[in-house]
């Protein structure tokens, strides 16, 4: 999960790394008292997660409380590359001497995690890496080691930065370290960090990553989550593995490879009839009981753009003829609310007792096919009409 | 032969008085795999009725590899307490050590696997998050089903359980030395290369079946590793084309970010370097069908 700026922010000033004082504004109003209270010239920035924002607009400076409701009023609402702004984060201003970057992430290549720093930052990361890699050190972090004020100031020379300027930062990449570990996070980047006219060394703009697996240790209820689509919603609701894409062919298979290759071989069929396309992913695991089943179609049925279903099961651990009651299970529990044709592959344990469970149940909507590529052609054909 | 394991793997469960454990003990044993014990601090010193043979619990990996002389462990840990299992295995210096849980926090693996390294990688690591590693005929450690497919020449490793399982079943009248599930996480212990350089030292593999899937660049090494290294013919299959960027395809590892990690990025470095796609599953197998016959 990826974090909202002012989020970022704040988990920096928990850690004590130096960063402006920041709140947030959902509403021009809001704005105003939160420019009233920082005091001095703000900047109104739009909470998006997407970059761009100061050219489209959703960042501004604000010299007076007035002025920041003017700003915030411009920028919510706004639509920056797709991403609708909802909330803006009301900054302290600060007079800016130098940029730099820094950050910390899984480096799932070599197994490790690394840390990329420059004393040349203020532009976007690829940009840098492609137009200057000699500025750009990258420095392998040992997961059991860390970042500690040796290895900070390692990487803060190797970055670029001169003697003085690198013991200010080394205390600061120690800072974000603790924020990478003791968060559970894949990124952490600050982007950029600045020296002041005054002196100091700030965190101005901040990308933190949060590891899924790793939620079960964290509070973190309380936190602002991406509004979901509603259907991820209600699958998210019953503990379903769903993505919603946008397709007419529903689809419910086990293990995670199978349903992304099944999503493959039907948008391969989807060519050849009219160009349909799979509307979701749904991995309903290993078990594939009745409920499962049922919460699942259920999900997929209720999605309007779905014309047709593909149950595409491998019986490996759950043999075929669990998952065939299963799926005669499901269509009785849904009844009526069953309404669109199912074609289902089933293969692996027990795989005639499974067919011959779906053959004997005998329902309308139910085709049993073969093989998966013959099920997806089917299950894309009977979409497309 | 087979590769990493074999008719002579004494295999240990951590874990295995949870449900999972249990089950995956019973239908381990019933494959045919020689499991000679269980390890939990908590219940060390008791057995366990496994379908008629008493198995005994171990406070450790190291007191149940001293009392049994085991090579081998299987991982049924919740992912809270993965983390300690793995460096528990890893002290222990076991040979291999599979771990199955899925939803390990990634920080977990990685200071495992950092872990391991400084201590010169004395254990084989399989996974985390994969159904494991099955010798048809000889052994099984994990959860696949032992009776898809009997042994024979194709040596198969894959991200994916279910497609590992998928594929199995299609070649299964020809039959295979071994089956790795790597698992589909971001950080795990056993890659493709890792697999690719023990099948092409093992006389009874002849050919080699490889599943990919977005995300991360194991592939695209696998692809160059090729290229110097196997001599074996290789067929490959990925999933994922129709994936969309920055959405996570069930496993942790699986999602596309930027430029990094396509399908077809990966499916390009495989048939650069001669390996030939197949483009489903059965074309694959079909593909490998090919390549048997003209051996």
């Amino acid at each position: 999960m990826d974090l909202f700026e002012y989020q970022a922010r704040d988990l920096f000033e928990k850690y004590q790394v130096p960063a402006l004082k920041g709140l947030i504004a959902d509403t021009p109003e809001q704005a105003e008292a939160a420019a009233a209270k920082i005091g001095g010239t703000v900047v109104v920035k739009a909470q998006v997660k997407t970059g761009g924002r100061g050219k489209a607009g959703g960042v501004k400076v604000a010299h007076s409380p007035a002025e920041a409701k003017e700003a915030a009023a411009k920028i919510l609402g706004l639509d920056i590359k797709g991403h609708v702004v909802k909330r803006v984060m009301i900054a302290e201003g600060a007079k800016i001497a130098k940029e730099f970057y820094f950050s910390v992430l899984l480096d799932r290549s070599n197994r490790t995690f690394l840390s990329l720093c420059s004393v040349e930052g203020g532009m976007e990361i690829e940009q840098l890496a492609e137009e200057r890699p000699e500025a750009l050190a990258k420095i392998a972090i040992d997961a059991v080691k860390g970042i500690d004020l040796a290895k900070a100031l390692d990487i803060a020379k190797a970055g670029g930065f001169e003697d003085e300027l690198a013991s200010k930062v080394a205390p600061i990449f120690v800072k974000l370290y603790e924020v990478f570990k003791k968060e559970d996070t894949t990124l952490v980047e600050v982007n950029p960090l600045v020296l002041t006219e005054d002196g100091k060394i700030l965190a101005l703009d901040g990308k933190v990553s949060f590891d899924d697996n790793a939620e079960f240790r964290h509070e973190r209820d309380a936190l602002e989550r991406d509004a979901l689509d509603p259907l991820e919603a209600k699958a998210k609701a019953m503990d379903l593995n769903y993505v919603k894409l946008d397709g007419e062919v529903g689809i419910i298979g086990n293990g995670a490879g199978l349903v992304m290759s099944t999503l493959d071989v039907v948008a391969y069929a989807g060519a050849r009839h009219g160009g349909v396309k799979p509307a979701n992913f749904l991995d309903i695991g290993g078990g594939a009981s009745a409920e499962v089943m049922a919460a699942g179609l259920d999900v997929i049925l209720n999605d309007p753009q779905v014309k047709s279903v593909f149950v595409n099961v491998f019986g490996g651990i759950t043999a075929c003829d669990a998952v065939a009651n299963g799926i005669v299970g499901a269509l009785d529990k849904l009844g009526s609310k069953a309404s669109k044709p199912l074609v289902v592959r089933l293969d692996g344990n027990n795989v005639v007792e499974g067919r011959k469970i779906l053959a004997d149940a005998n329902h309308p909507l139910v085709t049993v096919v073969e093989t998966m590529d013959e099920a997806a052609d089917k299950a894309a054909e009977l979409a497309s009409k | 032969m087979a590769i990493f394991l074999d008719q002579n793997s004494k295999i240990i469960v951590q874990g295995m008085t949870g449900s999972e454990g249990m089950k995956h003990t019973q239908r381990m044993l019933k494959g045919g795999s020689n499991i000679v014990g269980g390890v939990n601090p908590r219940k060390a010193g008791e057995t366990v009725e496994v379908d008629g043979k008493t198995l005994p619990i171990f406070g450790s990996v190291a007191e149940a590899m001293k009392a049994t002389a085991a090579n081998v462990t299987v991982m049924f840990v919740p992912p809270a307490f993965a983390k300690a299992a793995m460096i528990e295995a890893i002290d222990a210096e076991i040979k291999l050590a599979v771990a199955i849980t899925e939803g390990i926090p990634v920080h977990d693996s990685a200071e495992a696997w950092a872990y391991n390294v400084s201590k010169g990688l004395k254990t084989r690591i399989i996974g985390p998050n994969c159904p494991g590693i099955i010798s048809p005929g000889k052994s099984n450690a994990g959860i696949t089903p032992s009776d898809i497919t009997g042994p024979g020449p194709i040596g198969l490793v894959s991200k994916s359980g279910t497609l590992t399982y998928q594929m199995m079943f299609e070649l299964r009248d020809i039959g295979m030395s071994t089956a790795i599930g790597i698992g589909g996480d971001p950080v795990i212990g056993t890659t493709h290369i890792d697999a690719l350089e023990a099948f092409q030292n093992d006389p009874e593999t002849k050919a080699i079946v490889l599943i990919g899937e977005i995300g991360g660049d194991s592939e695209e090494k696998a692809a160059a590793y090729i290229k110097d290294h196997v001599t074996k013919p290789v067929v490959a299959y990925v999933a994922g084309f129709t994936a969309p960027e920055g959405k996570t395809m069930g496993h942790a590892g699986a999602i596309v970010s930027g430029s990094a990690g396509t399908a077809q990025a990966k499916k390009e470095a495989f048939e650069a370097v001669g390996v030939k796609v197949g483009k489903t599953p059965s074309e694959t197998a079909a593909l490998m069908r090919e390549v048997i016959s003209s051996l």
